[in-house]
């Protein structure tokens, strides 16, 4: 496989990293081309040089990796018990979701794909109101609109996520480039799965970038699956991010458990596009370690067997590892840390629980335009009206068949 | 005041507008550069330069989707789709994305632009240069949809489309582009959106029309007025808010209307005002309301003058309706 030579400075920057490259995959006898960059080994030790982060921020990462994973646990729990409608979580993925955000500057605008509730939660967004989108109810910012985990936070440039794949690759462009137009140093960074790179969207947004050096980051999280389609059925492409070459932009596979490795690949990523460099297509290759969401079984396609091996490589008790073995962490800390965040959660849903079930039906209303049509304000009374008359009208146990 | 055709209006608006406001950009296929394969965009690369009149490559999608990320980060992007008959590839941008970020989001983002593209028939463009998709986009909440016919029109609603906090989509009668001439005002001429214009009063029945078929329209008014057929033609401008009062008020003093689009029938913008007025005016009603139609057929190419709802056959409903 040949590399244009421009594409030499993700290599580059990374043969002057202290992290190593650690082929898998390749042809026997030959270099792989697309080696996982990795900078922890899978017992949590690596190379002090190689660490692009603080202790205290490293620690506070450690944190939110706990806390997305007791996030995600209740929320599933919370939806087997009829609380919430539906759960979608990243369980698995918490380094791929937070060492990529983490390594962004707070202007940096996010394109969320639906996994990256921690992202959310990292730039600022409260975890009551972020619970309230969960419940659609009267305290949820978009008003019941959405299903859960479809959430936005503008005040931390966190934006909407929406339903159809891929659609938010080309408009993580057009926010960057909007930016470079104005002469502000914003990169955006934006999230997929290796499903969404077979969409349209992929295709579009890559060449986009690529063709105007739009400063943008696009994070793959390769997690083996597309609900149930495996990774090889996804695409004959043997990585995700040999698909850079043919856009002209870097690229770049990074082990997506390793926190170390995706926050310091991010960086450099990150440095490329400020720098005016141009995109990167960043896969960090992890695992979807649990069903796709709570409407999925997964084991109707997917042998528990096959997940076992992932479940060791889970980056949560790596980097508890990688911390213990430097002193930063304990076992008494770890215990109150998962006693705390399980209270913080708590008490947040109870606190979110509180509010009215629902919001006001204008609600339904308002925001499709700056200011309603007149077929809003005709159609609002109407179904007051139909409430008023008769409040099966907004009853669900009130139906046929 | 300057004599304009419809390409030089837009281009004026496009122009005073960018000058205005440095957030307006202009994108698409062929805009930049080259100023557009119909020339609208003409000059503004070689005014604000790359930038700002910029050149994307071929994917809709990526058009419209990139001006999403734009607008969302301030900008007013205005961009182009070249051919109505190409939206398609971005259906899922404008329907899924565009139209309801605001909404979705509870108004924490908004994503204001407007979507320029030459659209219809009658140019002997077969299948894939004579569409007319407007039905799709009104289906849609969330959209505004705006079709000048005359170029004072096509200036005045694109600044006020441009100036709007929604995203709108502009259909340029592309048949009358250059055929479509008249004084448009220097400077600052902004038309309301959702206000449409009674382009000839009268009191026997109401013809409704918009875009290039307005144009027919009015033919067919006058020849009607030969033969002693008193009608009052309204131009409806905007389809997405229409005005509804403007279409009341005519047809409950005229007691008839007629309703002529080029699109096929079945699901037509017709349809959606053949059933706003017989719920509100269905006491004054003296006739079926009539619709003048494309048909439910891809648009073809040798045959499109029997495909088009031209004068004559406007004429004829016309007719039929007075005499019902
Ligand atoms: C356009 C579109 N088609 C189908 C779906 C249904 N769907 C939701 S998620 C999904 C799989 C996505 O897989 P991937 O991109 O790998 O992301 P992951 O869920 O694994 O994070 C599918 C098919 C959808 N949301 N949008």
């Amino acid at each position: 496989m040949r590399r244009p030579s421009d594409l030499g400075a993700a290599r580059r920057s990374r043969a002057g990293s202290a992290g190593v490259a650690d082929g898998t995959g390749g042809p026997p006898g030959e270099a792989d081309p697309w080696p996982i960059f990795r900078v922890m080994a899978e017992d949590g030790s690596a190379d002090p040089a190689a660490v692009t982060l603080a202790d205290a921020e490293l620690k506070e990462l450690y944190r939110r990796m706990v806390f997305s994973r007791q996030l995600d646990e209740r929320m599933i729990a919370l939806q087997r018990q009829g609380r919430i409608g539906f759960y979608i979580g990243a369980i698995g993925e918490e380094a791929t979701v937070l060492g990529t955000a983490a390594a962004m500057e707070p202007a940096d605008w996010i394109f969320p794909c639906y996994r990256e509730h921690a992202a959310a939660l990292l730039r600022g967004m409260p975890l009551p109101v972020f619970l309230a989108q969960m419940l659609g109810n009267a305290g949820d910012l978009q008003f019941g609109r959405q299903m859960p985990c479809h959430e936005a936070w503008a005040p931390g440039h966190f934006t909407s996520i929406s339903a159809p794949i891929g659609t938010q690759i080309p408009q993580a462009v057009g926010a960057a480039w909007a930016s470079r137009i104005r002469k502000e140093p914003m990169v955006s960074l934006v999230y997929f799965g290796e499903g969404a790179t077979s969409s349209n969207d992929f295709h579009t947004g890559l060449n986009f970038a690529g063709v105007h050096k739009v400063p943008t980051v696009f994070a793959c999280r390769n997690n083996g699956w597309a609900i149930s389609l495996p990774r090889e059925k996804q695409t004959a492409s043997e990585t995700i991010a040999q698909k850079a070459v043919a856009y002209g932009i870097a690229g770049e596979r990074v082990d997506g458990n390793d926190l170390l490795a995706v926050h310091a690949a991010t960086r450099r990523a990150r440095a490329r596009a400020a720098a005016g460099e141009g995109p990167t297509l960043l896969e960090c290759v992890t695992y979807r370690l649990e069903g796709h969401s709570t409407s999925d079984d997964p084991k109707a396609y997917r042998p528990s067997e096959a997940v076992e091996p992932w479940r060791k490589k889970d980056p949560i008790p790596r980097l508890r590892a990688h911390l213990a073995g430097r002193g930063l962490h304990s076992d008494a800390e770890e215990a109150a840390l998962q006693a705390e965040v399980k209270e913080e959660i708590q008490k947040a849903v109870r606190d979110a629980e509180a509010h009215a079930a629902k919001p006001p039906l204008e609600s339904m209303f308002e925001g499709v335009y700056a200011e309603m049509l007149w077929q809003q304000r005709e159609q609002l009374e109407e179904v007051r009206a139909a409430v008023a008359a008769d409040p099966r009208t907004a009853d669900p146990r009130h139906h046929g068949s | 005041m300057p004599t304009f055709n419809i390409i030089q209006a837009v281009n004026d608006a496009l122009r005073l507008e960018m000058r205005r406001d440095p957030s307006v950009v202009v994108l698409g296929e062929d805009v930049g550069r080259f100023g557009g394969v119909f020339r609208a965009t003409s000059g503004l690369f070689e005014e604000f330069g790359p930038d700002r009149a910029i050149d994307t490559p071929l994917a809709e999608s990526g058009i419209i989707g990139t001006a999403l990320g734009m607008a969302l980060n301030g900008l007013r992007p205005v961009p182009e789709i070249q051919f109505a008959d190409f939206i398609f590839p971005a259906m899922d941008q404008i329907v899924s994305e565009v139209a309801k970020y605001r909404y979705r989001s509870g108004g924490q983002y908004a994503c204001p632009m407007v979507i320029r593209s030459p659209y219809g028939g009658g140019i002997r463009g077969g299948s894939y240069h004579s569409q007319s998709p407007e039905t799709h986009f009104i289906h849609t909440a969330g959209l505004k949809v705006v079709v000048p016919a005359t170029p004072e029109d096509a200036k005045g609603l694109l600044l006020a489309a441009i100036r709007d906090p929604d995203p709108v989509l502009f259909l340029e009668p592309k048949r009358v582009y250059r055929a479509a001439k008249g004084e448009v005002p220097e400077g600052e001429h902004v038309v309301p959106l959702g206000q449409a214009r009674v382009t000839r009063a009268g009191h026997q029945v109401t013809l409704i029309a918009w875009g290039a078929m307005w144009h027919e329209a009015d033919l067919a008014a006058r020849e009607a007025e030969a033969e002693g057929i008193d009608t009052e033609v309204l131009d409806l401008r905007t389809l997405q808010p229409l005005d509804v009062e403007a279409v009341v008020r005519s047809v409950t003093k005229t007691g008839r209307a007629v309703v002529v689009h080029e699109a096929p029938r079945t699901c037509g913008f017709g349809a959606e005002l053949a059933a706003l007025i017989q719920e509100r005016c269905f006491l004054h009603l003296e006739a079926p309301v009539a619709r003048v139609t494309g048909f439910d057929t891809p648009f073809p190419y040798t045959l499109e003058n029997e495909y088009l709802p031209r004068a004559p056959r406007i004429l004829k409903a016309l007719r039929e309706t007075v005499a019902y």
